[in-house]
């Protein structure tokens, strides 16, 4: 089968944000920026279907300024085989996102869509689950284990109070947790071999989408900042302190 | 504004996430809620005592059972023709099924909400809690996740909704629940925890985690978190991250112990009313924002502290 890998560039997840000054977002420009860690995981996880012999191809598709090459480029050295850049300097929302990739399903016909969670910038946590619900499959959300077998692929799902495994009919939706599995960092050799796969760009008005922004970003602040306290000397004094906040008789 | 809210529960009780919800719907309207599952007339029947709840529509069918996203969201979907907002607590199940009743609705979600400022107007957090945006929603419905921290909960009891049996929507056929591992735990839930000990990779190891975190958690009636860290090395189950990918908590008083404090951790922990710290490295960023830090071997200064109280 076919895998289709949505990959988003978004702020290295080490940069500690800064809030613009004027309350409009936070300040990109001479930032770091990486693909989604959560999307590492992600085309991790299609690699290694591929290599069990489960997928057959891997495609990787991100809608983002020219920019988001970088991170497409990232995926193919990884090991994914081809790419497809939707260019557009406008912010696209996770509902305009999946209406996008709902077409580019449509188009590549694959059997699973695996996508992060959630990308570390918006912290939205909605792609995967609206994609599934525009194409009608099954979603696997939060997955830590994925198995495919022949039509079905069981998804290990990380819950609030635990694991809990689902079955799916394929086609399906995966959106990827942190313990799925580790990246594996490109090779030299792959990064320069991946200059040479095949990389298409579109535009969102090709697939005929409407992506115009649901939600207006009013303003963005900073949180309120807390101040540090003071150190206590030993546990004699920590103890008093418990005493003095009520948590301790 | 009607809203519908999700009650998320086990098939018995009612979790505390719910009555947060609630209380966030009450400030847009008139609140209906929704049980979902099978064998649920006893939550519905516990959902209609919530303090200023209206009333409570429940769907009792086996397709709802294990609340999978792909048999409840058509559920809501459809009820969503007599509502003009969905709110649900930011759980695993909500975010899960909310962004796909969302899209069937075709308006965007608005995820994690720490307030409401008018009927469309909401904040935020993105980047991991460091910026909290103010968004507007031009949609005509509703589709809203909370985050229950940021809410009081409501009273579980002195309200006087009424109890409406809604039809199944069926089984949608695409998804099948095959099995779960739930932790079991005699403490605690850890986003309801008035008191949370946690602890980091500088355990070393789960066995260090049992000996040194527990028994302190266990004087202080505290649930028990870990970071990343102590989670991907196996010290504890998964369930226990505290951070902006595990769970979001806001104690009364948090004692993070060995724990560095990297931005992902303080996304999870950062609005607890009381920070207490211990770590022997100090320059580690946790101490920037604990209130009260002690520079000191976990290993000595906890046992002594658990032996002290």
């Amino acid at each position: 089968m076919k895998i289709l890998v949505p990959v988003k560039r978004v702020i290295d997840y080490n940069v500690k944000p800064r809030v613009k000054a004027d309350g409009t977002g936070v300040d990109l420009s001479n930032v770091k920026m990486s693909m989604n860690p959560f999307d590492e995981i992600a085309v991790e996880e299609a690699i290694r279907l591929k290599e069990k012999g489960v997928a057959s191809e891997i495609v990787a598709v991100s809608i983002g300024p020219a920019k988001a090459q970088e991170t497409l480029r990232t995926a193919l050295a990884m090991g994914a085989d081809r790419a497809i850049l939707i260019q557009t300097d406008d912010e696209v929302e996770p509902l305009g996102v999946a209406k996008l990739l709902a077409k580019v399903a449509d188009e590549e016909a694959p059997g699973l869509v695996i996508l992060g969670k959630q990308a570390i910038d918006d912290d939205s946590n909605q792609t995967g689950q609206m994609l599934a619900a525009l194409l009608g499959w099954g979603q696997g959300t939060f997955a830590s284990k994925v198995e495919v077998d022949g039509d079905t692929v069981n998804v290990t799902r990380e819950v609030d109070g635990g694991l809990e495994t689902v079955a799916l009919n394929t086609p399906a939706i995966v959106t990827t947790d942190l313990r799925l599995n580790e990246p594996r960092y490109a090779s030299l050799p792959n990064i320069m071999k991946a200059k040479s796969k095949p990389l298409a760009t579109k535009a969102p008005a090709d697939y005929g989408v409407d992506v115009a922004p649901r939600l207006k970003t009013l303003s963005v602040a900073e949180p309120p900042k807390r101040v540090a306290g003071a150190k206590v000397a030993d546990v004699d004094e920590l103890v008093a302190k418990l005493k003095a906040l009520g948590v301790v008789a | 504004m009607k809203t519908l809210v999700w009650v998320e529960h086990d098939g018995g009780a009612i979790k505390d996430a719910t009555l947060s919800a609630v209380t966030a719907a009450a400030k847009l309207g008139e609140v209906h809620l929704l049980v979902a599952g099978k064998g649920v007339g006893g939550v519905a029947e516990a959902a209609a005592k919530i303090a200023g709840v209206g009333k409570v529509h429940v769907a009792d069918d086996a397709a709802f059972d294990h609340a999978l996203a792909e048999n409840v969201a058509p559920l809501v979907v459809e009820l969503m023709g007599s509502h003009d907002a969905f709110v649900a607590p930011a759980t695993s199940n909500a975010k899960n099924i909310a962004p796909r009743v969302a899209a069937l609705l075709d308006v965007m979600q608005i995820s994690d909400i720490l307030s409401i400022e008018s009927a469309d107007t909401f904040t935020r957090p993105t980047y991991a809690g460091n910026a909290i945006a103010t968004v507007q929603s031009s949609d005509a419905k509703k589709v809203i996740t909370v985050r229950t921290t940021a809410f009081d909960k409501a009273a579980r009891d002195g309200g006087s909704g009424t109890v409406e049996a809604v039809a199944s929507t069926g089984d949608k056929g695409l998804s099948r629940f095959v099995g779960a591992e739930i932790s079991k735990s005699e403490r605690p839930e850890l986003t309801s925890a008035k008191v949370i000990v946690s602890g980091g990779r500088a355990l070393q190891n789960g066995e260090n985690f049992k000996t040194i975190i527990e028994p302190l958690a266990d004087k202080l009636g505290a649930a028990v978190g870990a970071s990343r860290a102590a989670v991907d090395a196996g010290y504890v189950p998964n369930d226990y991250q505290v951070g902006q990918t595990g769970k979001i908590v806001a104690p009364e008083v948090y004692i993070a112990i060995g724990i560095s404090g990297a931005i992902q951790h303080l996304a999870g922990m950062k609005d607890s009313k009381t920070i207490i710290a211990i770590n022997k490295d100090e320059d580690a960023p946790i101490f920037q924002i604990a209130d009260i830090g002690l520079v000191a071997d976990l290993f000595k200064a906890v046992p002594e502290l658990t032996g002290k109280i």
